[in-house]
């Protein structure tokens, strides 16, 4: 009994003692993505100095996995949902400041959005945000305090009514109904899917572009999406975590492996998963996988995203106060 | 002029009976035995070897199978000792705080486990008591095996201890003192004396502890940091192939779970009849002991 013991621990730390490593912390719908660019970027950093890499992944609701990384989970790299999530980290200090500057675009490799999904034929006959809140309508989202997308779900909603000309009032009056059809709010987006796709539970499910074309996709024509005229400009940033990088040693490749996300080769992986590349070349080329949502940014609800957090999901703000469970 | 219905008045109506046995048969049927018989359709629905290569071909989920592996049996071999230990003081020695011990042996049962895990995240975390030490130190404890083996033990921690207390409670200390006075060891006590009487209120409690500790999900997944291939245990991975749309892979680990389960169903059935024999026999031998 012992001597396996043994043997295991001996294998446990052999697994894990040796070669570079890079851990990837990121938000749920990911996945998919992640798995691609990881296979294409270690085959690409073998033919280079740095030389052979192995990457690891952590996926979960976004405000969750930054309150890991707080925590100390020792990511090198974090590529999450939203600014303040990452942040967040910064504050904790295990980035270094200005780090929206490290990498192009201010960091953000991509675009995304929020966009509904709806069961085949859109039976509640759903086509714009104002459909959401008819009576006997269940909306699936998670929920807007640990999840990404749950975030901006609420924020597209909030954002509907005033980028169309409404009062916050109005705005306050839509969401508030809006969150009385929620009749589960799972804690990352896709514990969300599987709700609605899986468990089958509600009408319509409001989720990130990407996670709804592999919702669909994964459905076989029980599901489709709904693109709403207007819906928020989601920018899910990219940063090194400075010190766990410099305690492992991996700046360099996790450098490399955050600029690869700008180079054609890792924005085609990402329009052909469905995120919108930040490049225009790579984003001409996949028009037709891009329907023509109005999008607004997040300026059109708030300063900025840490603005937005303060004043829609801060203890006792906004959400809290119209979301009774 | 009796009619069997009436004659047995100390039993309930007919209608009672079959509507209660119906009942509970119904709830187990729709909440037990369906579940389980659908895990195992699921899993080997594409045929043996798809089900063997499902678990065989994905990295990750080795990992996982070795990871539970690994994180089980030192929460067990750990449990093992404490729960003989705890036992030993509360049924042998009469001392102040013992009835707050036997309390707190079961705090784990009465805490959510993910209570549990957060308790571990705000000791060894980084903005925790001790994290920081641990972070200049290089210690690893959340987010990696150490943190899955403390959640684990902690949830896991009462069922030895609670199946030895009442079975070396019943046997008495009479034949350990009749061992002192002969002038056996200490280890000597244990090992011929102790040992014996205990053993199968024992192997009972190990079995149940290891079921859990294979199983359990809330406080390994606030701890576990959700490294794939690195801290999922098999029970995370289960997840995770699931929302990952790999529905057969999910279900085949599901079963391995599931057989545990079954396993431990029925080592725990005969065992259970075997203490009882036990019990009631020294019981009886007490019994007849004290009769002048």
């Amino acid at each position: 009994m012992n001597r396996i013991l043994t043997a295991f621990l001996v294998i446990t730390w052999l697994g894990t003692a040796h070669a570079v490593e890079l851990l990837n912390v990121s938000y749920d719908p990911t996945r998919e993505l992640w798995r691609q660019l990881n296979e294409r970027f270690i085959a690409a950093y073998a033919k280079s100095p740095g030389g052979q890499l192995t990457i690891k992944q952590s996926h979960g609701g976004s405000s969750a996995q930054a309150r890991a990384v707080i925590d100390g989970l020792e990511a090198d790299v974090v590529t999450l949902a939203l600014e303040p999530d990452t942040d967040a980290i910064r504050k904790a200090g295990l980035i270094a400041d200005g780090w929206q500057k490290q990498l192009p675009n201010g960091s953000v490799p991509y675009t995304s959005t929020i966009v509904f999904v709806v069961r085949k034929g859109n039976p509640k006959g759903i086509k714009d945000w104002p459909d959401l809140v008819k009576p006997g309508t269940q909306v699936i989202t998670p929920s807007p305090k640990t999840s990404g997308n749950g975030k901006l779900s609420f924020l597209a909603a909030w954002g509907s009514v005033v980028s169309r000309g409404g009062s916050e009032a109005d705005a306050l009056e839509y969401v508030t109904k809006l969150y009385k059809q929620v009749p589960v709010l799972d804690s990352g987006a896709r514990g969300s899917t599987t709700t609605f796709a899986q468990r089958k539970l509600g009408d319509v499910h409001l989720t990130w572009e990407n996670e709804a074309r592999l919702e669909v996709q994964e459905a076989g024509g029980e599901l489709e999406i709904v693109n709403p005229p207007t819906s928020i400009l989601a920018t899910p940033p990219v940063a090194v975590v400075d010190a766990n990088a410099k305690r492992h040693g991996t700046e360099a490749a996790a450098k490399a492996y955050l600029e690869y996300l700008y180079t054609d080769d890792g924005q085609e992986i990402i329009a052909k998963n469905f995120y919108r590349p930040v490049k225009p070349e790579v984003l001409a080329r996949h028009k037709a996988d891009f329907p023509d949502v109005k999008l607004f940014p997040v300026t059109t609800v708030a300063k900025d995203w840490n603005d937005a957090f303060a004043k829609f999901f801060g203890e006792g703000k906004v959400f809290d106060s119209i979301y009774k469970p | 002029m009796s009619t069997p219905d009436h004659t047995n008045s100390r039993s309930d109506p007919r209608w009672v009976r079959i509507t209660l046995v119906t009942a509970a048969l119904g709830v187990v049927g729709v909440l037990i035995v369906i579940p389980l018989v659908d895990v195992f359709v699921e899993a080997f629905g594409r045929g043996f070897g798809a089900y063997w290569r499902t678990l065989t071909a994905d990295e990750d989920t080795l990992a996982a199978i070795r990871l539970t592996m690994t994180v089980a049996p030192i929460a067990v071999v750990t449990n093992l000792i404490f729960g003989i230990a705890a036992a030993w003081a509360i049924s042998r020695f009469r001392f102040p705080g013992r009835t707050l011990l036997t309390a707190l042996i079961d705090l784990p049962f009465s805490v959510s486990p993910v209570v549990a895990g957060l308790i571990f995240v705000l000791i060894f975390g980084l903005q925790g008591y001790l994290g920081p030490w641990l972070r200049a130190h290089d210690w690893r404890i959340i987010f990696a095996t150490p943190g899955l083996v403390l959640a684990t033990t902690f949830v896991t921690f009462p069922f030895v201890a609670r199946e030895l207390i009442p079975v070396m409670e019943a046997i008495g200390a009479d034949e350990e003192i009749a061992a002192v006075s002969l002038g056996a060891s200490g280890w000597q006590l244990f090992r011929r004396v102790t040992l014996p009487n205990i053993k199968w209120g024992l192997v009972y409690g190990l079995i149940l502890c290891n079921a859990r500790a294979m199983g359990e999900f809330g406080a390994v997944y606030v701890v576990s940091g959700h490294i794939t291939g690195r801290t999922d245990t098999m029970p995370l991975r289960v997840e995770k192939l699931f929302q990952e749309y790999n529905t057969p892979g999910a279900f085949a680990v599901a079963s391995l779970l599931a057989s545990l389960a079954l396993v431990t169903l029925a080592v725990k059935t005969a065992l259970e009849w075997k203490t009882r024999r036990d019990l009631a026999e020294a019981a009886r031998l007490r019994s007849e002991g004290e009769e002048p």
